[in-house]
């Protein structure tokens, strides 16, 4: 098993025919993701990559059966992208634009709430269970099917974490890219309790940075709730307060969301946190 | 993206918000005759830089008459204020606010920010104002009172009410409270901003309520829908290589170590940063070069790490993910070679075709070292700064 998808997965793209949605759609199809079809309003008919083009996500899901959809659409038009997946009853929303206004994710996020739909970013790389389904812009062929489940705040740490990972032979189960925006979808806190209880994830890696408090909450979490064992890594301990570092959720604000504070609260937690982003594959297995 | 004062006064203004009579002013010159235009017989003048603690700083003056208006001006138009919230070399003062003074009853605080835990926006509102609020929240955190709105049915009339009273306000206060928090929130919305606070609200001797000072913060991923918010950017008071990456979508920060970092993603350039600093070195910046990494992006990037010459060695780490190791490389060789980048350079390529990347920028006959991990990578560059 994994988390979240897999090879029965069926799949839907909104910003199908864009550069970008072109580009990674070819590049899912050519891993087996099952891509079943895309949206472009006023393109609907047409026919992309060999597969049909709808005007809204209702026409794509009524006659695909889709129930995740990747979003590639430009940033002002994002949040818009994002509830019309909801409300045409996609489970499963990967919203991978960078730049979405805060306050139109704080609406999308209070109108989604009482859905039972989850959104992975925006602002992040998406979701991969190696061999079966990758939505997102991960690079394909630095991941191998296996037994470490990967969460991370950051598109680069997760290739980081996962390019470590399988140098050391242990492979992934799932890998998920939460995003480096304020308010986003899933949380730490969402994805682990997933991997705790998936059997094919054996050990987590938990990639967090400066900014926010979800990685003490994700502490908290672990000590009471996770038997797996999790190494952690945080980023930016080098970064000064008060700057924005690239991420828009990646600033120290009024004494929070350093650096220290996080891997303070994650050891308290007893979970290992290495001090080198070179490290986290060979803790891991050194967890086995 | 932040403004001045006196632009967040007017945005005041537009919203409702009471604020102090004052004139903006760039000369001695104006400045006295705003104090005039202005009436009374004292009057501040504050330093306009994008920068709290002015006061402590000697950024704002109290004075009693015109001429003294404008020896306070002379002596700041023109200067740097360094205040606890600049870096040592301050900001330039090139404008002033020049203000009526009222008579202080009670300095109050008040914000309104973005949650991002609770996701929701929220107000913030203290008796104990004019102090920064971050030492009142951590010694008396029972003097502040928050109130959190529903972005779906937003700030509520008794929401307004408890804020007054735990501010104790009374009477025809409660709607003037009322008037500027319906403002604040109406401001908030209608701009993206991202942080709004009056620091300190007073509440003079015939019991009226002014902003005393005010500072607005916008979302960056938001500006661009607002032309009139954009209109109000001060490039003088930002730091100018920090401006020039943007203009060719880079993102960069300046530091203070000589170990200059090109990284893309910024998550894996914080922990570049640090783990150049885990090796014993010191990161000069932080520059993110995003994805595309292109033969005019690397240039850009080379050419503002090198900029004011501190920088004694360059680490570029690239994880490529869907761009090619050997598209990259040879990418970082034109560029070292078309702006003659002289300092030792050292790369760590990752990903699709890394082997070829690394052949690339092996035996080159420049100042160059194809490093085979990041950990060695970051070690080899410390040890080259150091020579």
């Amino acid at each position: 098993m994994s988390i979240l998808i897999n090879k029965d997965t069926k799949v839907i793209c909104q910003g199908f025919t864009g550069k970008q949605g072109t580009f990674h759609s070819q590049q899912a199809l050519d891993y087996g993701t099952q891509l079943v079809g895309g949206v472009t309003p006023e393109r609907g008919g047409e026919n992309h990559l060999g597969l049909p083009v709808f005007n809204t996500v209702q026409d794509a899901v009524d006659r695909t059966g889709a129930t995740a959809s990747v979003i590639y659409v430009p940033p002002f038009y994002a949040a818009d992208a994002i509830l019309e997946a909801i409300d045409a009853g996609i489970t499963l929303i990967v919203c991978i634009t960078e730049g979405i206004p805060t306050l139109q994710m704080m609406r999308v996020k209070a109108a989604m709430a009482s859905t039972g739909a989850l959104l992975i970013g925006p602002n992040c790389p998406g979701i991969i269970t190696p061999g079966e389904c990758k939505i997102g812009i991960m690079p394909a062929k630095i991941h191998l099917p296996g037994s470490i489940g990967i969460v991370s705040r950051s598109g680069t740490l997760t290739y980081e974490s996962v390019h470590q990972t399988t140098a050391q032979g242990l492979g992934q189960s799932t890998c998920v890219g939460i995003g480096g925006d304020p308010i986003h979808g899933m949380n730490f806190v969402d994805v682990l309790s997933r991997f705790e209880a998936d059997e094919q994830t054996k050990g987590i890696v938990m990639v967090g940075e400066i900014g926010g408090g979800e990685e003490e909450d994700a502490a908290d979490y672990i000590k009471a709730h996770v038997s797996k064992p999790v190494v952690a890594y945080i980023a930016g301990q080098t970064a000064p307060a008060g700057k924005r570092m690239g991420h828009a959720g990646a600033i120290v604000t009024g004494g929070k969301g350093t650096a220290a504070g996080k891997i303070a609260a994650l050891k308290a937690a007893g979970i290992e946190v290495v001090s080198s982003p070179t490290d986290i594959g060979v803790a891991m297995m050194g967890c086995f | 993206m932040n403004i001045h004062e006196y632009q967040a006064k007017q945005l005041f203004r537009q919203f409702a918000i009471p604020v102090p009579d004052g004139q903006y002013a760039e000369s001695a010159e104006q400045a006295g005759q705003a104090a005039q235009a202005l009436g009374g017989d004292s009057w501040v003048v504050k330093a306009q830089v994008h920068a709290g603690g002015r006061g402590k700083a000697g950024g704002v003056k109290l004075v009693r008459s015109v001429a003294e208006v404008r020896e306070a001006s002379q002596q700041l138009l023109g200067s740097r204020l360094v205040t606890l919230q600049t870096d040592s070399a301050g900001l330039p003062v090139n404008g002033l606010l020049v203000e009526t003074t009222y008579p202080i009853k009670r300095e109050l605080y008040l914000s309104l920010v973005l949650d991002r835990a609770s996701e929701r926006l929220i107000f913030i509102a203290s008796a104990a104002g004019g102090m920064d609020i971050e030492s009142v929240a951590h010694s008396n955190p029972e003097q502040i009172i928050t109130v959190a709105t529903h972005p779906a049915a937003g700030l509520q009339a008794y929401q307004c009410r408890r804020v007054a009273y735990a501010l104790g306000l009374q009477g025809s206060q409660l709607p003037a409270l009322s008037g500027i928090m319906h403002g604040l929130y109406q401001l908030f919305l209608a701009k993206d901003a991202s942080q709004i606070e009056i620091n300190p609200l007073i509440e003079t001797d015939s019991g009226a309520l002014l902003a005393l000072d005010a500072k607005i913060n916008f979302d960056d991923n938001a500006v661009a829908l607002h032309p009139d918010i954009l209109a109000l950017q001060d490039p003088a008071q930002e730091d100018a290589r920090e401006n020039e990456a943007q203009q060719f979508g880079l993102n960069y920060i300046t530091l203070d170590g000589n170990i200059g970092c090109m990284v893309n993603g910024a998550g894996l350039a914080m922990a570049t940063m640090d783990l150049v600093k885990l090796k014993g070195g010191l990161p000069a910046n932080f520059l993110d070069v995003g994805g595309g990494t292109t033969v005019a992006k690397v240039c850009e990037a080379f050419k503002l790490i090198l900029a004011d010459g501190t920088v004694k060695a360059v680490l570029v780490n690239i994880f490529g993910g869907i761009v090619k190791c050997d598209v990259i490389a040879q990418g970082i060789l034109e560029a070292i070679q078309q702006i003659h980048v002289t300092v030792p350079v050292v790369v760590r390529l990752e990903g699709t075709n890394v082997e070829e990347g690394r052949a690339l920028l092996s035996n080159t006959g420049l100042n160059l070292y194809a490093a085979d991990d990041l950990a060695h990578a970051a070690e080899q560059v410390v040890a080259l700064a150091a020579q």
